[in-house]
C-alpha cells in the first residue's frame, strides 16, 4: 500500500469517529471535574487521563477516592470495569497480526470502547492491508486520545470552580446510566445488569466498599448460568 | 474529599493504568500463539459491562442521602433520565436531561 492510501485510510478512521467525540467531550469535563471533587490534586487530575485513559474506570476510581474506599479495592474496581478491554483485544488481533512491537504496544495504550468500535466494522466491510488497516485505527484512536486530554484538563480547570449546589457529582451516575444500555442486548446481559443492580444496592453496607465488586460478581455468574442452563 | 496521601494516589493512578495497559494489550500479544479467547473466559467477559454498569449506577440513586431512600430528587431525576437513556442511548442527552430533572426538582422542592 503506497502512502496516499495509507493517508486515506488514516483520515477515513478520523472521519468515522468524528461523531462519537462530540459525545465524548461532556464525558471526559466530567470526569476531570470529578477527579477534583474526589481531592486529587491538579497535577493528579491531569495525569490521571493520559496514564488510564478509560473513561468509566476514571470515573469510577474518582468516586471511590472520594468515598476513602480501601486503595485495593479501587484499583481492582477500575480493571474488573476495563476487562472488557480484553475482549476488543482479541477480537481486533486476528486483523492486526504481523504489527510490530511498538505499535502493538502504543496500539493497545490507545484501546478504547469507541476505536475498537469503528474499527472492527471496517475490517469487516472493506479489504485494506495491513497497513491501511493499522492506519485507519491509528487515525481514529488518537483522534479520541486527543478529545480525551483536552476535555479532561478543561474539565480540571473549571472543576475547581464549580459550586456544590449545581451537584455537578450526578452526572457521573448519569454517563454510566448512557453507558449501561447498549450494553444490554439479550437475555443473559440483562439479567446480569438487574442482579448486579439490586445486588450493588443490598450490599451496599459491606466494608471497603466491596459492594460493588461482589455485585458486578453475582451479576456475571447469573449471565453465565444462564446461558449454561438455557 | 479524600483522606489518602498523595504518594498512595500516585500509586493507585499508576497501578490501574499499568494494569489496564496489560489487559489491552494482553490478546494482540498472547493471539499468535493462542488461537482464539477460551470459551470460558469470553463468556465471564461478555457479561462485565452490563454487570459493572448496573452495579454503579442503582446505588448512586437509591442512596442520594447515604441511606435507602426512593423518594429524591436523585432517585426520580435518574428515573426520567433512565427513560431518555434507554430511548435515546446518547450520553449528552442522558446528562442533559437528567442534570436538568435535578435541578428542576430541587427547585421545586417537593422531594428530599
Amino acid at each position: 500500500m503506497d502512502d496516499s492510501a495509507r493517508r486515506d485510510a488514516l483520515f477515513a478512521g478520523v472521519k468515522a469517529i468524528f461523531p462519537i467525540l462530540l459525545g465524548v467531550v461532556p464525558f471526559g469535563v466530567i470526569a476531570g471535574v470529578a477527579a477534583v471533587e474526589a481531592g486529587l490534586d491538579p497535577v493528579q487530575a491531569i495525569a490521571m487521563s493520559p496514564i488510564v485513559f478509560a473513561g468509566a474506570a476514571q470515573l469510577a476510581a474518582a468516586d471511590l477516592i472520594a468515598r476513602d474506599a480501601a486503595p485495593l479495592v479501587i484499583v481492582l474496581t477500575a480493571l474488573v470495569i476495563n476487562a472488557r478491554f480484553a475482549m476488543y483485544s482479541a477480537s481486533l488481533a486476528p486483523s492486526l497480526r504481523g504489527l510490530g512491537a511498538w505499535q502493538k504496544a502504543l496500539g493497545s495504550y490507545l484501546l478504547t470502547d469507541q476505536a475498537f468500535a469503528v474499527s472492527v466494522t471496517r475490517f469487516q466491510q472493506t479489504d485494506d492491508d495491513l497497513g491501511g488497516r493499522v492506519a485507519y485505527y491509528f487515525g481514529s484512536a488518537i483522534s479520541l486520545w486527543i478529545t480525551w486530554q483536552v476535555s479532561s484538563v478543561l474539565g480540571v480547570i473549571v472543576g475547581s470552580g464549580v459550586p456544590p449546589e449545581w451537584s455537578l457529582d450526578f452526572a457521573i451516575p448519569l454517563v454510566f446510566m448512557a453507558l449501561l444500555f447498549p450494553t444490554i442486548r439479550d437475555r443473559g446481559t440483562r439479567l446480569a445488569a438487574v442482579v448486579a443492580a439490586l445486588s450493588a444496592v443490598a450490599l451496599i453496607g459491606l466494608p471497603l466498599n466491596l459492594g460493588l465488586l461482589a455485585a458486578a460478581a453475582l451479576g456475571i455468574s447469573a449471565g453465565v448460568i444462564s446461558e449454561v442452563i438455557p | 474529599m479524600t483522606s489518602h496521601s498523595p504518594l498512595l494516589l500516585w500509586a493507585m493512578i499508576g497501578s490501574i493504568g499499568l494494569g489496564t495497559w496489560l489487559i489491552r494489550l494482553s490478546f494482540l500479544v498472547f493471539l499468535g500463539r493462542v488461537e482464539r479467547v477460551p470459551p470460558a473466559l469470553g463468556r465471564v467477559l461478555r457479561f462485565i459491562p452490563a454487570a459493572v454498569l448496573a452495579a454503579l449506577v442503582l446505588p448512586a440513586l437509591t442512596h442520594a442521602t447515604g441511606e435507602f431512600d426512593l423518594g429524591t430528587d436523585r432517585f426520580a431525576a435518574g428515573a426520567i433520565a433512565a427513560v431518555v437513556a434507554w430511548q435515546t442511548r446518547n450520553v449528552l442527552a442522558t446528562i442533559a436531561v437528567g442534570m436538568g430533572a435535578l435541578w428542576a426538582l430541587q427547585a421545586l422542592g417537593w422531594l428530599r
